[in-house]
């Protein structure tokens, strides 16, 4: 018999885990589930939901800080901040749309900040603001051993014990249950523009882009979709651009983007023929490149993401693209490769590792059929010394492998 | 303050040691003469020292690997060692301990400009970093104020911040890769010059881990194209109070100024004596903003500054008006350590983090505690982030007198705790804050974080005696205590 409890007390969720413990049962810990086809598909008989900690419980806009349930929704969260003109800086990615995942539920495909937070997340801004792991201060959470434990705190500057903030982020659940926590916040920008440069290749639009990234004009995102990919937007003056678009955003007080982008158009005037989006559509054009709205509609395709040093990317892109019909599209300046595949069996992994393994990287397979990710290594496998150091630290949390076991790697 | 008991065998045994480790390391990489140890016996932080046992300097990171296994094997404690800057105690020496000094991985390797990455041995300074990447306008933007000596390994191992962190962010936030070699002697790569590397952040629990998870030795860093400009404005107040509401309605208007730091009165006369800034006398309460960037935006904010400082009561505002002046501004700030060398013969840094808005009754704390311990005090704040630095000044050849500082220090830290904040903002715990640690970590939440440790270094051989103030064995931290397979709460919702 499998259970589902949706404890509403970290003394509940102690208990829980507790049981599976003594039980030896399995437990998926979930909020919204927009991303619970993330990761290894693994058979887990009981649900933990933390759907009951999802009330904002602290947020000062002047520290910078807010603090909230696991579980609190991140359109949520989104819309208390934006009150105060503030924002997540790190751009969380909306992944439930790409993911298929039933959002209507939650009211949106943003999910819960707790599960942004276990996925690492981070959009395009990840350049220059960081990801989700760079913004976490402190949490709460009861780990595997079903013991209720803290770490961090609530203020920006911390480097009290071991920065257990850092091992949670992106750690898909497996290590421990987290109820609350507390992430910094940061002022929106004032303006917002995008630089286009039509018709580079992709050789050509990453090197704009490393241009426009070293230069002194502060760069908020740097993305390059070639043609095929830019018939896909649903933003009017990308999808007739008639060619590959290279963008790069501009944000901060408006006097300041206004020279700003001046200056970057002229530094990249000898890539093509330059333009420039409006706020409005640059806010829409970033937030499709986040979500990877491109890729949304062909539910039958694998979705790879590759994060790579950026010289390489059109080359690793290349290999993988080589012989199929598949499509890709650039973030961070080059080193964030979104790539949409024909399903295969094997998803080719076997040939992202490999072009993984001679660039320098990661990957991990990020939409694929049940079948696939059960069979295939979604995140990218690790040399043995690193992986018996996994294990060890899966040991410390949750010995007895109840939290999410399998998800990352098996065994962990 | 208390060390873990040394082993007698391991100091007994200490010229076989040396004999053992020299056939690693070869030639002059073994230091078991006194006088010579002598040089390591402590770190920044003076109060306390101790001779080390043997100093060992590998050259690459075989030989790290081959040290490292060798202590291993004969269960022997090991310290790692940068520049020896650490504040609180992070790198002071064991009796039955060797120091691993990574002073001669001083190169840096790669200079990658269109990755912007730059990767360096961990013996290179901060400063050096920037040193090698500013031909093209390029820096690296963690700033510690020892960052000409500091070295980038023990940054990584204190998560260093600076002034500019508010804006540019920490060391965690500044750090791609390393490679580090764990206790075993395995070499162990995490991270790369890509953004995200994916698995178990252990690049991040590394970052600031004091020494206690593994030996760092090689680091990749990111770097920046640096601001067109900067400028700066110098701000006096006529209270605290005053100089907190500027900085809280200066982020309130989502200004994020790349440094922003606060001196109370005590801090500016010292610094002022020391260096002749220009700092006003008559003021309570002095901020640094710097606004830096494109040109027309620090322009546009140094605009808004000035009309929130003016509308929160500032009672002198000066803006720079050269590169030149700008410096100046900072040399005051920059000098605020020394100075206080000039008017005390020591003196202690303290290094909690505040709330930004409690700081007025902090503040008022300290000066209740400086008249109840009869010693001085100063304070510097970045005060951005609300990072407070509190110079507390004695005379160690005063009896009694470093204790009273340490228990005034202590009270300090306690306070910080209490307002919701935290014992140490970027100088680490080390051997100083460690007795401190309960005040602000129950027991479990102490001994989750060791049982990460374990997964590194199961015998606690990595800087003992560092950090947490109780060493539990692993094994013991390692048993699950679940008796009952009955729910306590049988009626735990279900859905
Ligand atoms: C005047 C002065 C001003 C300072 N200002 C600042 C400041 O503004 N901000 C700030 O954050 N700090 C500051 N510090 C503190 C200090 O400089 C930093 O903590 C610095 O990061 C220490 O670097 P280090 O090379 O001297 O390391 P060390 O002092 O040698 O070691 C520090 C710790 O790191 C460990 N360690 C060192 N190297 C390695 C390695 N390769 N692998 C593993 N572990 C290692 C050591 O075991 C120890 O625990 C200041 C210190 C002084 C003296």
């Amino acid at each position: 018999m499998s259970e589902s409890f949706r404890p509403n007390t970290l003394e509940q969720v102690a208990e829980a885990v507790t049981w599976a413990v003594a039980g030896k049962h399995s437990l998926q810990i979930a909020a919204s589930g927009t991303k619970s086809t993330l990761g290894r598909d693994v058979e887990i008989a009981n649900q933990l939901n933390l759907g009951a900690f999802r009330n904002i419980s602290l947020y000062e806009p002047e520290e910078l800080v807010i603090s909230a349930g696991a579980a609190t929704p991140l359109h949520k969260i989104e819309q208390a901040l934006a009150k105060s003109n503030q924002q997540l800086a790190f751009e969380p990615a909306h992944l439930g749309r790409l993911l298929g995942a039933p959002t209507k539920r939650f009211g949106s495909d943003g999910g819960t900040l707790g599960g942004v937070i276990a996925c690492n997340l981070a959009g395009p801004r990840r350049i220059r603001s960081g990801a989700a792991r760079d913004h976490l201060l402190g949490f709460h959470a009861v780990s595997g051993r079903s013991e209720p434990f803290k770490s961090g705190g609530r203020v920006i500057k911390n480097v009290t014990g071991f920065d257990l903030s850092k091992l949670i982020t992106g750690s898909f659940g497996t290590l421990a249950v987290m109820t609350e926590v507390s992430v910094r916040v940061l002022p929106t920008p004032e303006e917002t523009r995008t630089v286009l440069v039509l018709g580079c290749r992709d050789e050509d639009g990453v090197r704009a882009l490393t241009q426009a990234l070293q230069s002194p004009y502060e760069v908020s995102g740097a993305a390059h979709l070639p043609s095929d990919v830019v018939v896909l937007s649903k933003i009017s003056p990308i999808a007739t651009a008639g060619g590959a678009v290279t963008a790069i955003r501009i944000e901060g007080p408006a006097p300041s983007v206004e020279v700003r982008c001046e200056a970057i158009r002229r530094l990249l005037a000898p890539f093509g023929a330059v333009e420039e989006l409006s706020k409005k559509h640059s806010l829409a054009f970033w937030s499709e490149v986040r979500d990877v709205g491109f890729f949304v509609r062909d539910r039958e395709r694998q979705i790879w993401k590759m994060s790579v040093p950026p010289t390489v990317g059109t080359a690793v892109a290349a290999a993988l693209l080589s012989g199929t019909d598949g499509q890709c599209f650039y973030d961070w300046g080059g080193g964030l490769i979104w790539i949409s595949l024909p399903s295969a069996p094997d998803a080719r992994h076997e040939l992202v590792r490999d072009a993984v393994a001679k660039s320098g990287g990661y990957a991990t397979l990020i939409r694929a059929e049940p079948e696939v990710r059960a069979r295939v290594p979604v995140f990218q496998p690790q040399p043995a010394p690193l992986a018996a150091l996994t294990r060890r630290v899966k040991d410390g949390f949750d010995p007895a492998r109840v939290l999410n076991p399998g998800r990352m790697y098996e065994g962990v | 303050m208390r060390m873990p008991e040394p082993d007698t065998d391991v100091i007994a045994g200490r010229v076989r040691i040396a004999k053992d480790l020299s056939a690693i390391v070869s030639g002059d990489g073994v230091i078991a003469d006194e006088d010579e140890l002598r040089v390591y016996e402590s770190d920044g932080l003076t109060a306390y020292q101790q001779i080390p046992l043997i100093v060992v300097l590998p050259a690459n990171t075989a030989q790290v690997s081959g040290v490292l296994r060798y202590c291993h094997e004969n269960g022997i404690k090991v310290v790692p060692r940068g520049a020896g800057t650490s504040l609180s105690g992070g790198a002071l020496p064991l009796a039955d301990g060797i120091i691993l000094g990574l002073g001669k991985f001083n190169r840096v390797l790669e200079v990658d400009f269109d990755n912007r990455c730059a990767v360096v041995q961990p013996g290179v300074t901060n400063l050096a970093i920037t040193g090698a990447v500013s031909h093209r306008g390029f820096y690296y933007a963690p700033d510690p104020s020892s960052q000409i000596a500091c070295t980038i390994g023990g940054n990584v191992a204190e998560n260093a911040g600076g002034v500019h962190c508010l804006k540019y962010g920490l060391t965690t936030n500044n750090v791609l890769g390393v490679e580090m070699v764990l206790i075993n002697g395995e070499v162990v790569r995490l991270g790369g010059k890509q953004l995200d590397s994916g698995g178990y952040d252990l690049l991040g629990v590394l970052t600031g881990s004091e020494g206690l998870l593994g030996v760092i030795t090689e680091v990749t860093v990111r770097i920046l194209r640096a601001p067109a400009t900067a400028r700066a404005l110098l701000i006096g107040f006529q209270s605290a109070s005053a100089a907190g509401q500027c900085v809280a309605d200066v982020i309130g208007a989502g200004i994020i100024p790349g440094g922003m730091e606060m001196m109370d009165k005590p801090a500016i006369h010292a610094a002022e004596n020391f260096v002749h800034a220009g700092y006003p006398l008559d003021v309570e309460a002095l901020l640094i903003v710097e606004l830096d960037g494109p040109e027309a935006e620090v322009t546009h904010l140094i605009e808004s500054v000035e009309d929130i400082a003016r509308k929160v009561g500032a009672v002198h505002l000066r803006v720079s008006q050269s590169e030149e002046e700008r410096q100046t501004f900072w040399a005051g700030r920059k000098a605020a350590f020394g100075a206080m060398g000039r008017i005390s013969p020591d003196y202690l840094c303290m290094d909690g983090t505040i709330p930004r808005h409690r700081m007025p009754e902090v503040l008022n704390g300290i000066a209740e505690m400086s008249e109840r311990f009869g010693l001085r005090c100063a304070n510097v704040f970045h005060a951005g982030d609300g990072n407070l630095h509190p110079l507390i000044l004695y005379d160690a050849n005063t009896p009694g007198e470093l204790e009273k500082a340490e228990e005034f220090g202590g009270d300090i830290l306690r306070l910080c705790v209490k307002v919701g904040g935290v014992l140490t903002g970027e100088h680490g715990v080390g051997v100083e804050k460690r007795d401190l640690m309960g005040e602000m970590f129950s027991e479990d939440d102490m001994k989750q974080q060791q049982r990460l440790k374990c997964a590194f270094d199961a015998d606690g051989l990595l800087n003992p005696g560092k950090v947490y103030p109780t060493l539990h064995r692993c094994a013991e931290l390692g048993r699950m205590h679940v008796h009952h397979g009955q729910l306590k709460f049988p009626d735990i919702p279900r859905f």
